[in-house]
């Protein structure tokens, strides 16, 4: 139900900028909805972009999950702050610090009873006030158990 | 009163004060001794026409080589003055190479380079180029580099335009010497950091 591997988009880079896991495991019922929380935590000193950047360049915070039978309703993102910086006209919508997402779960009824891995992957670009850092990808593993 | 002459004088001090308050001050070079500087690695990488593009092409010449991708932010503010260089000082021997290290390739460059109306070179950057940079970590990061082909100066994260101008009309005022290559190809450019 952790897990904090990050996949840089050239593997020579190690500095991990920011942490991810779930806060504890799942339990939903069959044909019922469960929410599962992902705690974030990113370096101070940095932001990385919100789910809607308002640049169609930038790329959004995004989690996604493989999680059959189980099925995704959504995923609730942070507000992202509008911030200035010195190497942008016009303010960025970001996040910082410490936040939380939401997945909202659905069991099928026919899923089947019993105790699941299931992965997600949040993906990120985190920047300082001067450089960006390439997009980074952490592997999650969320315990479900289906009743 | 004053007579005609006290009143040129004062006009004349008048202008030159305020022209060399127009002006901005020159940025101080700080390109790395000759003595100091390692050679920049050659390469080899496709441009956006699948053309193959060497370091060694650049004989003779400055180059500033300047990883970037569409996705950040601060490599955006420097793209313009690296257009503006590249018209101003091509014809003393400079140019700017851009390496775009944007993951989606060309997909996600060639429509930015065209709205950006960018006009010096590009090729798409990978794994092992940005190595044998000593790995970039962050972008953008540029490498000056002399006719020699010598990295002279290493800028990570955005600076200011005069440092890179600065740079490059010093290492253009530089006599020729040897070749862009001639100091070792292989040798790994890694003192950036």
């Amino acid at each position: 139900m952790l897990v904090t591997l990050a996949i840089p988009s050239w593997p020579q880079i190690n500095t991990n900028l920011a942490s991810a896991s779930p806060v504890a495991p799942v339990t939903i019922k069959r044909g019922a909805q469960a929410q599962a929380k992902v705690h974030v935590r990113l370096m101070p000193g940095y932001h990385m972009n919100s789910n809607k950047p308002l640049d169609e360049y930038l790329i959004p915070l995004r989690l996604t999950w493989t999680a059959p039978p189980l099925e995704v309703v959504r995923t609730d993102y942070p507000e992202g702050k509008m911030e200035k910086y010195a190497f942008s006209e016009k303010p960025l919508s970001v996040i910082t610090g410490d936040f939380d997402l939401v997945t909202e779960f659905h069991a099928p009824a026919a899923a089947p009873v019993g105790s699941q891995t299931v992965t997600g992957k949040l993906r990120y670009q985190a920047c300082d006030s001067r450089a960006c850092y390439p997009p980074r990808t952490i592997e999650l593993k969320l315990t479900v158990d289906v009743q | 009163m004053f007579n005609k002459k006290t009143i040129f004088v004062a006009a004349l001090l008048g202008t030159v004060v305020a022209c060399s308050m127009s002006t901005p001050p020159a940025a101080e070079p700080k390109v790395k001794a000759e003595n100091t500087r390692n050679a920049a690695a050659d390469f080899a990488l496709k441009d956006a026409d699948g053309k193959t593009v060497k370091l060694a092409d650049y004989k003779g010449k400055v180059v500033l080589l300047n990883f970037w991708a569409t996705w950040c932010a601060p490599c955006k503010v420097e793209i313009p003055w690296f257009i503006e260089f590249e018209k101003q000082y091509k014809s003393e021997g400079f140019s700017v190479l851009g390496v775009s290290m944007d993951e989606e390739g060309w997909k996600a460059v060639k429509p930015y380079l065209e709205k950006s109306k960018v006009n010096y070179r590009m090729v798409m950057g990978d794994d092992a180029m940005a190595q044998k940079y000593g790995g970039i970590e962050s972008l953008p990061t540029s490498f000056v580099i002399d006719r020699q082909g010598r990295i002279a100066a290493t800028h990570v994260g955005l600076v200011e335009r005069a440092d890179y101008e600065g740079e490059i009309r010093e290492l253009l005022r530089a006599s020729t010497g040897a070749r862009v290559g001639d100091a070792g190809d292989t040798q790994l450019a890694s003192n950036q950091h």
